[in-house]
């Protein structure tokens, strides 16, 4: 694996053309290892046609991000789980 | 808080940081404020339409401050380092990144562990330290290759009460500098107490600066890090 990565923070940018909440401060679940951490933490190949983001732990695939001329396509398959801290109710 | 758009950026100031690093200070309507350590999207755009996109940390507090390194076979930082004039605009998306910040708020000790120019966003933490008025004990070790590399010289030269700068040569070292130059190592960190660690370099830097901070017995929880490409581009 090439050692030319950077961290899930470079995912921040891109995700919030998406999602209203900051995406990289979710804790999420690797499918393959079941390791959780900060999706900032993940490692991602950004040499790919789009985003690749990969376990820190086993170096799986937690998720890929590709925009495209109109769309965005976001391939979750090697995520379990995101928790996505959000304010308070009634906040 | 709402999805993200790019919004047009004027710039009004350049400072010459090294011969190959300018700070470019942008006037943004609207811009909503930020935290130390996030970052910006920046996009420009070709008469042709062609686009190209790249992320910057901001380098202070208010506003939109960056300091760009020119990378010689780069697409984008050498029209913002050597070609952009005060007048001239681009756009911006941000900020983003809520991981790798510092809150004013939080009393814990700080410190700061820089390779080259990962010393941006540690930078915009220290001037927010000030601009904050906080006491939070703050240390930075700043790794680069030789004095010529430093960035912000003339203001790390004279820090803020409690804060502890210390410069770390690993090529060519100034005269009458006691450590000889060389890679950052556990004694360059140690000793410390327990601190939040914020470590921003090139990503072999930040893969040997955490390794170091583990040996040295810092919790794995309250290291973060932010690693840029090998280029920075």
């Amino acid at each position: 694996m090439s050692a030319d990565y950077l961290d899930g923070n470079a995912l921040a940018g891109p995700f919030a053309e998406i999602f209203a909440a900051d995406v990289t401060v979710a804790v999420g679940r690797c499918a393959s290892c079941g390791l959780t951490g900060p999706v900032a933490g993940l490692r991602v190949y950004a040499q790919a046609p789009g985003l690749v983001a990969r376990c820190p732990g086993c170096e799986e695939v937690v998720l890929r991000l590709v925009r495209g001329p109109d769309a965005a396509w976001l391939d979750l398959r090697g995520t379990i789980s995101l928790r996505i801290p959000l304010p308070g109710a009634g906040a | 808080m709402a999805r993200l758009t790019w919004r047009p950026a004027r710039l009004v100031k350049v400072r010459e940081e090294t011969a190959s690093a300018r700070t470019l200070v942008f006037d943004v309507p609207g811009w909503p404020g930020h935290l130390p350590g996030q970052h910006v999207d920046v996009r420009l755009t070709a008469d042709d339409g062609y686009t190209a996109r790249r992320s910057y940390s901001l380098a202070g507090p208010d506003g939109v401050e960056l300091t760009v390194q020119r990378v010689d076979d780069g697409e984008v930082s050498p029209y913002l380092t050597e070609v952009m004039r005060p007048g001239d605009e681009l756009e911006v998306r941000g900020p983003v990144g809520g991981w790798f910040v510092w809150r004013p708020a939080n009393p814990a000790p700080v410190l700061l562990v820089a390779g080259g120019a990962g010393v941006v966003p540690l930078m915009a933490m220290l001037r927010a330290r000030r601009a904050s008025r906080s006491a939070t004990p703050f240390r930075l070790v700043y790794s680069v290759r030789s004095p010529e590399q430093l960035y912000y010289a003339d203001e790390l030269a004279a820090p803020d009460p409690g804060v502890d700068v210390s410069v770390v040569y690993t090529r060519t070292a100034p005269d009458g500098e006691a450590r000889p130059a060389g890679r950052l190592t556990a004694a360059d960190l140690g000793p410390s107490g327990e601190a939040d660690c914020y470590v921003c370099g090139p990503t072999g830097f930040v893969e040997a600066a955490a390794g170091l901070l583990l040996e040295l017995g810092h919790d794995p929880a309250r290291v973060r890090t932010e690693r840029f490409g090998p280029t920075g581009e």
